[in-house]
């Protein structure tokens, strides 16, 4: 009887203590977690010198259309007539019919500015993050067309499933009060 | 003079590959005539202000105070069930099921494990609160508050009982689960949880085909054997369980003393009610223990088994991280045993590394993951010998209870114990008395 008191509060007593040792356990967690923490929220972003525009970001991302979209930096484009990221590799003739155009969902328009000049403007409730235009207009442009995560569309996942699927680790976390990686025009010189 | 410039924009575009160096523009930006100015850029939408992560945890407090308050106090299964609704609305439909405490493991993990990640505070309280709640109510978030619990929860029509040796056999899924999501986040590859998160797709209404198909059926086995997921497969429950065995207070199926009716033996869709026990029969007893000694004895084996098995599957394993895959692929490349590249090899290739670089890389990575999974194979055949043991130990029982390691804390087996109506019967009378 004795022996049996002595047990229970033997169990109690490990009880306890490892109530207390698991309390400390998530203490630590949380401190460690305040600790490491920088304040600052972070979200997805790609990075657009790393990115090679393989087309992932259209295919990959949790949402059906994705968040990724294309962006034109108007400073460091050429404003070609011949435009590679508007127009297939050998376009049948130098016009905006649907043949001719490189982008799948006809998502950039092209516009006269004055001769031999024309502007070319994404239309992003089309673009659907392939890339195409941007690889084609890396290849033979200035590169002014580049990809970026939409923040009103990303849905911040833990994992980013594009960036999971990256094959050149473009994708990286950056601060939310500065949630774009863009292209700055005096990379010419 | 059109024509010309297109031949000669045409010409230019076909040397320019040649003659362009890195870092300068091919195409000189134009001098306009006409006194065009570049279109102001479209403002680009801002992210999700930090505010509504601190609300975020706010409103986990709030909701886990009263879900202590619902499953404990209250004792009603009714209001249980609003708030489970109401959380799995915010928490799932609003919040798009990101971020909960279940994936935040992985994030805890880095954390841990990589002195350079900053955690994002969400993550870092919604791993801590519910933690510290089990620690003093019992799983109250996985009763009222999950919304990934909640999703199976209301879908559950015809409970099916399912044998303790089987769901304690299937609940080795979950800490293998546990166990590959740590060893993956700590080396920095993957968030496993996040990827197969069978329920996200529901609550963003949208996403991957594969992942949406895995859902569809956990929730169509639902229907039948309650919260799958939950019991089989969740890495965080298998914390809360642990943690729920400590915990100050939990559920208890009778508010006062237990007579033993029986009424409530098949009340518990998920198995947790446990019957009162009797000492082991004398024959029994001694059959009892030595398959005791036994499993005891089969437990270094077990766990020797175990690790040698993950560190067999180091190859394998490594092969979830990109640079490893990568590091594969340029070595077939260079060897000449594959013709052509991939987007991950041409990737690499600009990048001006050198090859040698990246296969060092890709050697520490295997290494790492060859003592991360030898650790996962022990951890794996410990549990698995902890439950064989589990399974064959018989703990006295006087009372019907809730297991306080599986109970769910739903709420559902309270109106089952008359007891519990006497007590409703009582509060009503001091209410309508007063």
């Amino acid at each position: 009887m004795a022996n049996d008191k002595e047990n229970l509060t033997r169990r109690k007593f490990l009880r306890e203590g490892l109530w207390g040792a698991c309390l400390a356990g998530t203490g630590t967690a949380a401190g460690l977690s305040i600790a490491r923490n920088n304040r600052d929220n972070t979200v997805w972003q790609i990075d657009p010198y790393k990115c090679i525009a393989c087309g992932n970001c259209a295919t990959f991302c949790v949402l059906e259309n994705s968040a990724v979209k294309c962006v034109q930096a108007y400073a460091i484009c050429g404003y070609c007539d011949l435009c590679t990221g508007y127009l297939v590799p050998e376009p049948k003739a130098l016009d905006t019919g649907a043949e001719n155009e490189l982008c799948p969902t006809g998502a950039i328009k092209r516009t006269y500015v004055e001769d031999p000049y024309y502007e070319y403007t994404i239309d992003e409730s089309l673009c659907n993050g392939c890339g195409k235009c941007v690889n084609g207009c890396a290849a033979f442009g200035n590169g002014s067309l580049f990809l970026q995560v939409r923040h009103d569309r990303c849905k911040n996942c833990n994992e980013c499933a594009i960036a999971a699927a990256c094959p050149s680790q473009a994708f990286k976390r950056v601060p939310a009060d500065q949630p774009y990686l863009l292209k700055k025009v005096d990379a010419k010189e | 003079m059109t024509r010309l410039a297109r031949i000669t924009a045409f010409i230019v575009a076909l040397l320019v590959p040649c003659l362009s160096a890195l870092g300068e523009l091919r195409f000189p930006p134009p001098e306009f005539e006409s006194g065009y100015r570049f279109p102001e850029m479209a403002p680009l939408p801002v992210a999700r202000p930090a505010l509504y992560e601190y609300i975020d945890a706010a409103l986990l407090v709030v909701a886990l105070l009263l879900a202590s308050y619902l499953i404990l106090r209250r004792r009603s299964r009714r209001a249980i069930f609003g708030l489970m609704i109401l959380a799995l609305f915010y928490f799932g439909f609003v919040r798009d099921g990101c971020i909960c405490p279940i994936g935040a493991i992985q994030n805890v993990t880095l954390t841990v494990f990589d002195s350079t990640y900053a955690i994002p505070l969400a993550a870092a309280a919604f791993f801590v609160i519910p933690l510290v709640f089990t620690l003093f109510c019992g799983r109250v978030f996985c009763g009222a508050v999950c919304p990934l619990g909640a999703i199976q929860d209301a879908v559950l029509i015809h409970p099916v009982r399912v044998p303790r040796w089987l769901e304690s056999g299937l609940r080795l899924l979950a800490y293998t689960y546990l166990g590959a999501a740590v060893l993956f986040a700590a080396i920095g590859s993957a968030f496993l949880i996040c990827r197969y998160d069978p329920f996200v797709g529901f609550f963003r209404l949208n996403g991957n085909w594969n992942i949406l198909v895995l859902g569809v059926s956990l929730l169509v086995i639902g229907l039948f054997v309650g919260r799958p997921y939950c019991r089989f497969l969740c890495p965080y429950g298998v914390i809360l369980r642990q943690l729920s065995r400590l915990s100050k207070r939990r559920v208890t199926i009778t508010p006062s003393e237990c007579i033993k009716c029986r009424l409530c033996e098949d009340a518990c869709p998920f198995g947790a009610i446990r019957e009162p026990t009797e000492d082991w029969p004398e024959g029994e007893y001694k059959i009892a223990k030595r398959r005791l000694t036994l499993f005891l004895l089969l437990l270094p084996v077990l766990v020797a088994a175990g690790g040698w098995a993950g560190y067999s599957l180091k190859e394998r394993l490594a092969r979830v991280h990109p640079r490893v895959r990568t590091a594969e692929r340029v070595y077939l490349e260079e060897t000449g045993q594959v013709t052509g590249t991939t987007n991950a090899s041409d990737a690499f290739r600009t990048t001006g590394q050198t090859s040698e670089a990246l296969y060092k890389e890709a050697t520490e990575i295997r290494g790492q993951f060859a003592v991360g999974g030898a650790w996962l194979g022990v951890f794996i055949g410990f549990v698995a010998g902890g439950k064989l043991m589990a399974l064959s130990v018989r703990r006295r029982r006087t009372e019907y209870e809730a297991d306080p390691a599986s109970c769910l804390a739903c709420g559902r087996c309270y109106k089952y114990c008359p007891k519990e109506h006497e007590r409703r019967k009582k509060t009503r009378e001091a209410v309508g008395g007063r």
